[in-house]
């Protein structure tokens, strides 16, 4: 198989099975999951302002009070790595192509040179992250073979498509067959590892701030 | 598998709901949770991180509720939960965590890990894996009414003792008053001063209260150790207490737990609203200051500060109402360090108080505790929950420190003339 | 024509001065990057080179080659190259027709065996034992094999020679093939494109003459020196690329103002061709310039690479297990959501109120 046969497959047959399994996977997680229900809190509620789902759902977003001080490397490697990760898979052009194709919508992406160095900061941020899993205490000993598969399955789809883009190592073609070739992979785990966060937490959060705000308090 | 052990997973399957599973699917391992446990900060051992003590709840989520799960447990291939399992891990589970709720705030995917703990009790409880401390006191609390062993007797003795010190009779068993005040067994062994303030105070406001003979302890150990059924009598006492004396409001004593027992869980234990309402002493204090029916005079000119109980704060919603009536009294008072919804605790939550076993982990996780209260330079510490008062009294001692521990509602009965 | 003149003696007799001869010279050495002096090396080279012998069988074909290659202006040294060679045999440009064209490409074969060029347009079917198509009674199949047999090398013009192009693209009813799917023991230098850029053809033929050799190929058998780079490389709307600025359709702002096609599903970061900086019709143009996305025509399978009109980061064809997957999607969810409040009932209704001696073990 060639390179282009084989970006052609990657961008017809393995996206479809890669998307066909992220949607069937995470449809069933998410109704596996949701479907255990709760039951109602008979407690009479006690409202606060700034109390509820809905704020927690943002305010989780920061630091708790004397969180930053005491953990300020994952705080900060996280954010860097998430926002970069947002801007260049949100915002990069050839990206957006694919979410208009997919869902009808569009928007401005950003220069390529500004979504180059983004990925060369998100790459580093990552870097630091994974290293943080490997020097901090905690991290170690939580983590598991998932977890760095996790970090793996992040942090191959962001090199390879930096590799692509500044057509570093090999030809271009290739390169962007094997970065579609790692999102996929990315779509297929991710309704089966802890990667599925990027769904279940706004729910998660939502429950606390519900759990916690029905209580009165601005969790 | 033993029968015990088959109850506990048994009662494990029931309790998990949509929120446990929400929670496990979006825990990402940063291990944020650890750095905002006490037992880990002062320790430095990464097996008190919170998510971590959840592990037998989350293979038991996982084999039962997911189908991947179902599917590896089917083959054989996941380790099954077992009673090895469960009795290394009842320290970490009992021990090591007083349901602070710091790393229910501090969690960056918003898991409510307190939520999870209350929940993984319940099946180490039944599978014959709670301490013998907690076991001890729920039995105290079913047989005698309190978990110290405290009857009618002991209180009829103390109210003696309270109205020949006061002047002020105390109304026990009036049916119809506004207020029904609830002890913890705590006050009225070690802090009498507690139902001689509220008397003070009520007298001061003209407000109808009483003491209910059947329903006098707070205190709910049924929901420390976990075991909701336990809990549930224990609730329904005071439910009957109430409703028999048609009481309008049931206050809550200087109690973190018992508040929260009564307050949050108490509806959802007994499965039906209550037809009286709940308010925590401080919360009554707040609303009289507001009427204009809680009057003092003086204040306090030494430095003290405040040490917020993590149920009344952080599981309770009473944030504000403290240092309201603070400033009334106390013209030096100042905040520590994390003070309010992100308090460090005392360390002897959640029923740990009671765990003989866990003293020497209690008195190094107060070491957080005590840099917070060296940095104020306080003299004197003012809390709102008895058996924070009991456990940072102990803790200050051991640790040689000269600190006076006092109840907000004693301070503020000083200042009524 | 005779085969003995030299390529200067040719010259001479064209009327061709040296100082376009030179010219032309460094416009080749500059295209294949050699090193500066190179020039005056091919020059020296050409001018001594005897005329080889060239054969050029055309298979599934549509001329364009031929076309592209004639096409130039005239006279073009290009064309003059082309004389340049003793073109022994090519169906559209010779004279002669039937049994004597048939001869004469013998007659080539026995007087220059082992030596002549042969150079190919179009597939090869090899399916049913290759009946799809035939010249003078005999299969493509047949007739390369007995060519390819007796050349020095071969020069598979086009993408159908090259990589099997549009007679190769699905459902390739004739089983279509490339050269070198079937010759396995010559040297093949692929000039792919649909069609080729002329200068190209002209250049693999003027570094044979020179260094009689074939020039330093890619893995895909093309030259470097003309497929080393992409379009998107050397494209002059790369700029815009770059900053984020493309045209949405074929007549909006973006395209009048000549920014990128890659969202009009231009191929171009993954074409390897010299089409940005040769350029077509005398250097005039070429697709892009001319508003168009290129459409990857250099490179195997590009008729089967998806829509020429989806950029590259949308997907090639339809996502067609998406509704599928859905359904199957919510069908376990729910199965398992079922099969978990069984078992969620079974252990409420299994509950014995829990006692203190239940506490103990």
């Amino acid at each position: 198989m060639n390179e282009v046969l084989l970006l052609t497959w990657v961008r017809s047959t393995g996206l479809s099975i890669a998307t066909g399994i992220f949607v069937l996977g995470t449809l069933w997680r998410l109704i596996e999951i949701y479907t255990l229900g709760r039951k109602p809190d008979l407690s009479v509620p006690r409202h606060r302002a700034a109390a509820s789902g809905l704020h927690t759902l943002f305010r989780r977003s920061l630091p708790a009070p004397g969180m930053f001080i005491r953990a300020s490397a994952s705080y900060l490697a996280g954010y860097v790595f998430h926002t970069g990760l947002f801007i260049v898979v949100l915002l990069f052009a050839p990206h957006i192509m694919l979410m208009q194709s997919l869902t009808a919508l569009s928007w401005q992406g950003l220069p390529s040179q500004f979504i180059d160095a983004t990925a060369v900061l998100t790459l580093a941020a990552m870097l630091l992250v994974l290293v943080d899993r490997i020097n901090n205490p905690v991290k170690r000993f939580l983590s598991t073979f998932e977890d760095y598969a996790a970090w793996a399955l992040t942090f191959l789809p962001l090199l390879t498509g930096y590799l692509a883009s500044r057509h570093l190592l090999l030809s271009y073609t290739t390169m962007l067959a094997l970065h579609i070739s790692s999102v996929e992979l990315l779509l297929i785990f991710l309704p089966f590892t802890k990667l599925m966060h990027a769904f279940t937490l706004w729910i998660s959060r939502w429950y606390n701030g519900d759990i916690n705000g029905h209580k009165g308090v601005p969790s | 598998m033993s029968a015990s052990l088959q109850k506990g997973l048994s009662v494990l399957m029931e309790v998990i709901d949509a929120p446990v599973a929400s929670f496990f699917s979006s825990c990402v391992h940063c291990g944020l949770c650890a750095e905002a446990c006490l037992f880990y900060t002062e320790t430095g051992d990464p097996k008190y991180t919170p998510i971590y003590k959840l592990e037998p709840l989350r293979r038991v989520y996982q084999q039962e509720y997911t189908l991947t799960g179902r599917l590896a447990k089917m083959l054989g291939l996941s380790k099954p939960v077992t009673d090895q399992e469960l009795e290394i891990w009842q320290p970490l589970v009992y021990d090591s965590c007083t349901l602070c709720g710091r790393c229910s705030m501090a969690c960056p995917v918003g898991n409510d890990i307190v939520y999870m703990v209350r929940r993984l009790r319940e099946g180490m409880a039944v599978a014959g894996h709670a301490p013998d401390g907690l076991v001890d006191a729920s039995r105290r609390s079913l047989e005698t009414g309190s978990p110290m062993g405290v009857r009618l007797p002991a209180l009829m003795a103390q109210i003696k003792h309270v109205q020949a010190d006061t002047g002020i009779e105390i109304p026990l068993d009036v049916t119809g008053a506004e207020y029904m005040v609830l002890m913890s067994s705590m006050e009225i062994i070690n802090f009498p001063e507690y139902l001689g303030a509220v008397s003070k105070i009520m007298k001061q406001a003209g407000k109808s209260w009483t003491l209910c003979s059947e329903a006098f302890e707070a205190t709910n150990s049924g929901v420390q150790i976990g075991v909701s059924d336990i809990a549930k009598v224990l609730v329904g006492r005071i439910v009957d207490g109430a409703e028999k004396l048609r009481v309008k409001t049931v206050i809550s004593p200087e109690c973190g737990h018992a508040y929260t027992a009564l307050r949050w869980d108490g509806p959802n234990l007994i499965g039906r609203p209550y037809t009286f309402d709940v308010l925590h002493i401080l919360e009554v204090l707040d609303i009289f200051r507001l009427e204009g029916l809680l009057k003092t005079s003086g204040f306090e000119d030494a430095q003290l500060t405040f040490h917020d109980p993590c149920q009344l704060v952080r599981r309770g919603g009473v944030l504000d109402q403290p240092r309201n009536l603070l400033k009334m009294v106390a013209s030096n008072y100042v905040e520590t360090r994390d003070s309010g919804k992100m308090n460090w605790c005392c360390g002897g939550g959640g029923g740990v108080s009671t765990i003989d076993e866990a003293e020497a982990l209690r008195f190094a996780a107060f070491r957080v505790k005590k840099a917070q209260l060296e940095e104020t330079g306080a003299k004197t510490l003012v809390t709102a929950c008895a058996n924070c008062r009991i456990v940072l009294e102990e803790a200050l001692e051991h640790y040689q420190m000269k600190i006076d521990v006092i109840g907000l509602t004693e301070l503020l009965a000083q200042h009524i003339d | 024509m005779t085969a003995h003149e030299s390529l200067g003696e040719r010259l001479i007799q064209q009327g061709i001065s040296r100082r376009a001869f030179l010219k032309f010279c460094t416009a080749m050495a500059s295209m294949m990057a050699l090193p500066p002096g190179s020039a005056m090396a091919i020059a020296d080279a050409l001018s001594k080179t005897l005329r080889p012998s060239v054969i050029w069988l055309s298979f599934q074909e549509c001329t364009a080659c031929t076309e592209s290659l004639t096409r130039s202006y005239s006279p073009t040294l290009e064309s003059l190259i082309f004389e340049m060679i003793s073109l022994d045999y090519h169906h559209t440009l010779q004279a002669a027709a039937g049994f004597s064209a048939e001869k004469s490409r013998e007659d080539a074969m026995h007087n220059a065996y082992g030596k002549y060029l042969l150079v190919v347009d179009g597939a090869i079917p090899i399916k049913d034992g290759g009946i799809y198509s035939t010249i003078a009674g005999r299969t493509n199949l047949d007739l390369l094999q007995e060519v390819a047999k007796g050349a020095a090398a071969i020069i598979a013009v086009g993408t159908c020679a090259s990589f099997g192009g549009i007679p190769n693209a699905k459902p390739n009813p004739t089983g279509a093939v490339a050269v070198s799917d079937i010759i396995k023991d010559k040297a093949i230098v692929n000039i792919s494109g649909c069609p080729p850029i002329p200068a190209v053809i002209t250049g693999v033929l003027a570094h044979y003459l020179t260094f009689g050799e074939l020039p330093e190929l890619d893995d895909l058998g093309r030259p470097k020196s003309f497929y080393g780079e992409t379009i998107h490389d050397r494209c002059y709307r790369r700029p815009f690329y770059d900053q984020g600025k493309f045209a949405k359709t074929f007549d909006d702002e973006g395209a009048r103002n000549g920014w990128c096609l890659f969202e009009l599903g231009c191929k171009g970061p993954t074409t390897h061709n010299a089409c940005a900086t040769t350029k077509w019709n005398g250097g005039t143009s070429f697709p892009i310039e001319s508003g168009h996305g290129c459409l990857g025509c250099s490179e195997p399978n590009f008729w089967d690479a998806g829509s020429f009109y989806s950029a590259l980061s949308m997907p090639a064809g339809a996502l067609k297990l998406g509704t599928a997957a859905a359904v199957a999607g919510v069908a376990v969810g729910a199965a398992v959501s079922v099969a978990n409040r069984a078992k969620k009932q079974a252990a409420q209704s299994a509950h014995r109120t829990a006692t203190i001696a239940d506490l103990k073990e």
